[in-house]
């Protein structure tokens, strides 16, 4: 089931257009001992762009090409504070053609 | 030599724009700083313009602002899992000369309005992230930091437009973070369409445009709304709840988006449209109770970053051109009169916002918040009685109508008890008053 909605959200993602900030991600995970001890993971169903994923060891994995940058990962994750989030450096990230 | 302006916009959303026109407009050494590729690149709205608060910045805008259709009807529906129930309001009178409302591609708006700002004498730059403000000492701010090369830049003030996540105002302290209750998260997309097809599903001509707003169980018992609305060519379709519903409710956003599309009602509209974008933006919705501080010394915060949405009306870009424009000409009141920037002086600021539509709605609207966040059968519950009752009215099959009554009743005594009932009634009139 997760992976058919996988599918679909990178076909919606596949339409934008994104200048790619290659090896300099916008967002990190601060310690991944922290997201393996966190019961719920809120941030793997609650990105837009599905860019968390719980990963074998139980851990979540981050890929911030496919990110809206709405900042909702930010906010679920207030609690335990284990998200670096930054704007990507000017000019990169998603670019809306209609927005 | 570090560069020196009377102002520094920080984003080139709706409230920075306004901001930064009528500072340009009134002969201010203005800088407008944007992170995007291009003016709107980072912008995401519904999106419906309303007319007035542009009207006070750029009277004339009609003449070549890139709107999509004016909306003459206006419909409202409670969705069922296979039905609608809800409210229309159609009216020839919308088409005038002068439409109060648009519906609007955002990136065409912002590519216009940054047209105008440059005409007016300001300078903007794209491409440029702000990471911090620079403050002294006393904790006054006299300019910005960005990420460019040797990018520090000084200002007499700095408007903060940059939008809901505000992380210059929270970094430097200023303003607390979001909770997840207070913002809610949209997903939408541009569905591409043959124009005659949008006349002929929606009942329009030329560029008379609907747009519907909708409540139900799309929501999937969360606090939050959904839309449709007709462009020239292309319709956009979304759907939002509060981050701290989806947080709970373990639901995808974009699940809710396809379940939205897949809807027997809304299916028939959309069929055959290509989509072309997706995107996701955050709203503030946590109106009056949630509006951080909005002056200090040497800055100000406007629209989304000051959190300034009307929940209850959907209204947001217009409280944003509102909160720019004031903001403006408190600066160039101050500059004027050769007054300092000092957070004494800046909050006129604010008075004027509590003067004007802005901060009344907000006020009007201060308990709805909460009371929707705590009272989840608005959104789940009730939208499913009223599709049901119409569905027993709607259904002639030889009951009597006086039993079709009763069994409606007890449909929703059941669901919600006759305390319950009256109680939400009591909760309504209370959040709308």
């Amino acid at each position: 089931m997760s992976h058919i909605m996988t599918i679909k959200v990178e076909d919606k993602l596949y339409q934008n257009r994104y200048i790619v900030d290659e090896s300099r991600p916008h967002i990190r995970i601060k310690e991944e001992a922290a997201c393996r001890s966190c019961a719920t993971q809120p941030c793997t169903w609650c990105c837009p762009a599905a860019c968390y994923t719980r990963d074998e060891a139980g851990g979540v994995s981050l890929a911030t090409d496919g990110c809206l940058e709405c900042g909702t990962c930010r906010v679920v994750c207030q609690d335990k504070g284990n998200i670096l989030w930054d704007y990507p450096r000017g000019g990169y990230g998603i670019s809306y053609k209609f927005g | 030599m570090v560069e020196k302006f009377d102002a520094i916009v920080v984003g080139a959303g709706p409230s920075g724009n306004a901001a930064t026109y009528t500072l340009a407009k009134a002969g201010m050494n203005v800088l407008q700083l944007e992170r995007g590729e291009y003016p709107g690149a980072k912008n995401v709205q519904g999106g419906i313009m309303y007319a007035a608060e542009l009207e006070k910045i750029i009277p004339d805008f009609r003449d070549d602002c890139p709107t999509e259709r004016h909306i003459i009807e206006q419909r409202i529906w409670l969705l069922g899992d296979d039905s609608y129930i809800g409210t229309n309001y159609r009216s020839d009178a919308f088409n005038t000369d002068a439409p109060n409302r648009y519906t609007i591609i955002r990136a065409n708006i912002d590519k216009w309005f940054s047209e105008r700002i440059r005409k007016a004498g300001a300078l903007q730059i794209c491409e440029t992230t702000v990471t911090e403000l620079l403050r002294d000492a006393s904790g006054k701010v006299y300019g910005v930091k960005t990420d460019r090369v040797g990018g520090e830049i000084h200002a007499d003030v700095v408007v903060m437009a940059d939008g809901v996540n505000a992380l210059l105002a929270k970094r430097a302290g200023l303003h607390q973070e979001l909770a997840p209750q207070n913002v809610a998260l949209a997903v939408k997309e541009i569905l591409f369409i043959d124009p005659d097809l949008i006349q002929q599903r929606f009942g329009l001509k030329d560029e008379e445009g609907v747009v519907i707003e909708i409540m139900g169980k799309v929501t999937k018992g969360m606090v939050g709304t959904a839309f449709l609305y007709t462009n020239k060519e292309s319709l956009t379709i979304g759907i939002g709840c509060l981050v701290s519903d989806f947080k709970q409710a373990g639901v995808a956003p974009y699940k809710l988006l396809e379940d939205l599309k897949n809807h027997p009602v809304i299916k028939p509209l959309i069929e055959g449209a290509e989509m072309k974008e997706y995107a996701a933006h955050m709203i503030p919705e946590g109106g009056y109770n949630a509006v951080p501080q909005l002056t200090g010394d040497g800055w100000l915060a406007v629209g989304d970053a000051a959190h300034f949405n009307n929940a209850a009306h959907r209204e947001g870009s217009n409280l944003a051109m509102a909160s720019g424009r004031m903001a403006a000409e408190t600066i160039i009141e101050l500059k004027r009169a050769g007054r300092p920037m000092t957070a004494a002086n800046l909050a006129a600021y604010r008075r004027k916002l509590d003067d004007s539509f802005v901060m009344k709605d907000l006020k009007k609207y201060r308990d709805l918040p909460d009371i929707m966040h705590a009272n989840k059968q608005f959104f789940g519950a009730y939208p499913d009685l009223l599709n049901g009752a119409a569905h027993n009215l709607f259904t002639v099959d030889s009951v009597d109508k006086l039993t079709k009554e009763k069994e409606i009743m007890r449909s929703f005594v059941k669901k919600r008890s006759f305390f319950g009932l009256m109680g939400d009634a009591i909760k309504l009139a209370r959040a709308f008053r």
